[in-house]
């Protein structure tokens, strides 16, 4: 397991990751590339609208995990959530994408150490927290169950799939860590 | 500072002024304490005091207050936490 990311004494942050550690990073960025792009639907919407950002659809996603990263701003006004997401999901997505992308062309410019800049480790700080909940919400993570999920039996579909999720909250917390304010 | 004038037209949105809209954000299981502390630290310059005592707030509570404002600001605030992958909503201080 790696050291999760560090400071050098030059002020870089850098992480050192294994072959294996790798190419789950890179199948996450690009899952998530494609998790968060914009829907179908709204790449066929008015061309003036997707300029100026502003989409038709209007509905939560459906998917639990979708819904989590896009939730509504409104919790008790159907109408305002709705305006509200159509003004903002698409930025929202967007940004989200960019991260997802940044961290996938850190991978694949580098080897087992990856030296980041103070905006792409920014991105890997988004995209980290966007992949937990994308995985955390699929293993239906609660303050309670962790334990639980930590002992699943080798055999259990969801074992190593939290194992991913642990790993990816260890390397959170230490890419959290360097970015702190001091007070 | 001035003077007020004597005489203030009333404003006409009297309620909307003086009920300002706030910005919750409420408790998963999923985001860091540490990440959530360094979000309200990094965006709303809140100190680490603040910072913390809020997120334990969201993390005991269920929710907290974290901004008040007006309806454009909040819906500013919910757009970046959202940006930042934290579960937040606006609404009218009652």
């Amino acid at each position: 397991m790696s050291t999760g990311f560090q400071r050098t004494i030059t002020g870089r942050i850098v992480l050192r990751i294994d072959d294996m550690e790798k190419t789950v990073l890179v199948s996450l960025a690009e899952q998530m590339i494609a998790f968060v792009a914009p829907t179908q639907s709204a790449e066929s919407a008015d061309p003036l609208a997707v300029i100026v950002g502003i989409d038709e659809i209007a509905q939560t996603p459906s998917d639990p995990a979708l819904a989590r990263m896009f939730p509504a701003a409104y919790r008790d006004d159907d109408e305002a959530a709705g305006d509200f997401r159509r003004f903002t999901e698409r930025d929202l997505r967007a940004g989200k994408l960019a991260n997802a992308s940044s961290v996938a062309s850190c991978l694949e410019g580098s080897g087992s150490k990856l030296v980041l800049t103070a905006d792409e480790s920014l991105c890997w700080l988004g995209f980290l927290n966007d992949a937990r909940i994308a995985i955390g919400i699929r293993l239906e993570v609660t303050e309670e169950n962790h334990d639980e999920l930590a002992e699943l039996p080798e055999g259990d579909p969801r074992a190593g799939l939290f194992d991913v999720y642990d790993w990816l909250t260890f390397l959170q917390d230490s890419l959290v860590k360097l970015h702190l304010p001091a007070a | 500072m001035s003077i007020a004038p004597t005489e203030v037209a009333q404003p006409l949105l009297s309620e909307e002024v003086d009920r300002p809209w706030i910005t919750i954000v409420w408790n998963d299981p999923i985001n860091l304490m540490s990440y959530v502390t360094y979000v309200f630290m990094t965006y709303f310059k809140y100190d680490r005091a603040k910072a913390e005592l809020l997120m334990m707030d969201v993390h005991e509570r269920g929710k907290a207050v974290v901004s008040n404002g007006t309806r454009e600001e909040m819906e500013r605030d919910v757009t970046a936490l959202h940006a930042y992958g934290l579960w937040a909503t606006l609404q009218k201080d009652d």
